[in-house]
């Protein structure tokens, strides 16, 4: 493996400090570089602080390579001078779509995944990837919508988008668990099928539900531990590939720091594992 | 219609369309998917995001309309007028011209200005680093050739003047907790706000210092700023100006010309 990264955890402004100065052993950070496309003042600062101490990756959200569109080129020249200033262990993407036609949407939007779709994502992350000097790590989204137009299964889109480009992939456990119980697949067969090699992060997170829209349909709200479910699938996986870096995201409802921290020790051990040694 | 049946731009319209409209409206290929419970996700997340920006970057005005009511206002511009860049930090640059123009907000004409006063510290926060000139730079050039100097403004300066309301007084109260209260006078007032390190500084400045900046920024030699400044206020004390604006780390850089 080029990285030797074991478990980071998701930055947030609040817990700039004490990331910084935080010595749990392999500690790394992952921010959305969106919020760092700044000239200069103490956003930048701040990230350069903990760069100085902490490996760091960059986890973008809105490069929108699943839209019908070449991604921004002012928005990946923003991107690329970023990540030569930080110098990221990793930077990630979606497979999915957000800005179209100049209006950015904040979110992570879904698309029928033709043949057509496959050519455009595949010449989108091969410009990405050029443009950025550096290999790109794609996620799987989460899915809410029964969406009838799709010729090819995630898993065999995205092994083909890696095989075609040369990009990494990046599994999300949460978002796997989250998609199989909103579309009704079984989420252990997704992380079993999914491409051992091309896996270059993992991601946990937790979820929530929202019964205003249908009793069984759960969000990827970002806002609560992960959950005992995921973690087997995590641990299932690992098994499996071996062990990967895996972040611990939260986003929403962010707890002291030390709870995160405490998370990210679960992972950390869930690397250092004799199964995850052995596989 | 299915979803794959149309070309990929063909749905991306119809999807993007759908995430504002409402679901009856959706064209035929995504109509299926809109009229399932959870578009709904989509709907709310796109919307949240947009809403949580603007009330992230127009914290003062929050403050001053309440949240529940800035949400909605943050909402009905949002439909109008999504980000037009993945970073939401710059996401807002027509909202105080949107409540310049709201209906509702007619009856507080400083809320546009508080508005525009919140943009410029996000303005400033974000701005390139650089060098803050001091008094003792002056002293380096020749007196004679004072006048032909010209003194530029620092990346993450920035200033305004607001005419006929004290923007300035009422956006600082709601932006510092610790910031004094009690009556407010009623009169035209300037800003600078400023980053010479760290984070954003403010101060109130008149408006001889505002038309002096003004003057600076557009590459006016010292001479031509100075006479600005008297223009706007026959009485201004120019050393005590250009001190002041030294001091707040309004300058960048002197320089004459080549």
């Amino acid at each position: 493996m080029a990285t030797a990264l074991t478990a980071g955890l998701g930055l947030k402004p609040a817990h700039y400090a004490e990331a910084r100065d935080c010595a749990a052993p392999g500690l790394w950070l992952e921010v959305h570089p969106e919020n760092y496309l700044v000239e200069g003042g103490p956003r930048l600062a701040w990230l350069e602080a903990i760069r100085e101490r902490h490996p760091v990756s960059l986890h973008g959200v809105a490069l929108s390579l699943a839209a019908d569109a070449a991604p921004d080129a002012a928005h990946l020249r923003r991107l690329r001078a970023l990540a030569d200033r930080i110098e990221p262990a990793l930077v990630s993407e979606h497979l999915a779509w957000s800005a179209w036609r100049g209006a950015y949407h904040p979110d992570l939007l879904p698309f029928p995944r033709t043949a057509e779709a496959l050519d455009r994502v595949c010449a989108n992350v091969s410009a990405a990837q050029d443009a950025l000097g550096r290999r790109l790590a794609i996620e799987n989204p989460s899915h809410y919508l029964a969406l009838d137009g799709h010729e090819r299964g995630e898993i065999e889109f995205l092994a083909e988008l890696s095989r075609r480009t040369g990009c990494g992939l990046l599994l999300d456990v949460n978002n796997a668990f989250v998609s199989a119980a909103n579309l009704g697949f079984d989420a252990e067969a997704y992380v079993d099928a999914f491409p051992a090699d091309p896996v270059m992060e993992i991601h946990l997170a937790g979820h929530s539900r929202d019964p205003a829209l249908g009793e069984r349909l759960l969000v990827d709200s970002h806002d609560a531990p992960v959950c005992e479910e995921v973690w087997a699938l995590c641990e299932r996986l690992v098994a499996r590939i071996g062990p990967r870096p895996i972040l611990v995201e939260r986003d929403d409802r962010l707890p002291a720091f030390d709870e995160l921290l405490a998370e990210r020790s679960r992972a950390h051990a869930l690397l250092d594992a004799p199964l995850a040694r052995a596989a | 219609m299915r979803a794959g049946c149309v070309p990929l731009a063909q749905f991306q319209d119809a999807f993007a369309r759908a995430l504002l409209a409402e679901p009856a409206e959706a064209d035929d290929c995504v109509a299926a998917l809109a009229a399932q419970p959870a578009f709904a996700v989509y709907r709310n997340t796109v919307m949240k995001g947009c809403v949580d920006a603007l009330q992230a970057n127009f914290p003062a005005v929050a403050r001053l309309v309440g949240e529940e009511w800035f949400r909605a206002a943050a909402a009905v511009y949002a439909r109008a007028e999504l980000p037009a860049e993945p970073s939401l930090l710059a996401y807002g640059g027509s909202f105080p011209a949107f409540l310049a123009r709201f209906e509702p907000t007619a009856a507080l004409p400083y809320l546009p200005e508080v508005a525009r006063l919140d943009r410029l510290w996000t303005e400033s926060h974000a701005a390139a680093d650089g060098p803050v000139l001091d008094r003792s730079a002056f002293a380096r050039l020749a007196p004679e050739s004072l006048g032909e100097a010209v003194l530029e403004p620092h990346p993450a300066a920035r200033w305004a003047w607001f005419d006929a309301t004290p923007a300035f007084t009422i956006w600082s109260r709601n932006r510092d907790e610790a910031a004094a209260d009690g009556e407010i006078d009623w009169h035209g007032e300037g800003a600078l706000l400023a980053r010479p390190v760290g984070a954003v500084r403010w101060l109130p400045i008149d408006a001889a210092a505002c038309r002096f900046l003004d003057a600076c920024a557009l590459g006016a030699p010292l001479s031509l700023a100075l006479e600005s400044a008297l223009e706007a206020d026959a009485n201004a004390n120019l050393v005590r100006l250009v001190n002041a604006l030294l001091d707040a780390g309004a300058l960048a850089r002197i320089r004459l010309p080549d």
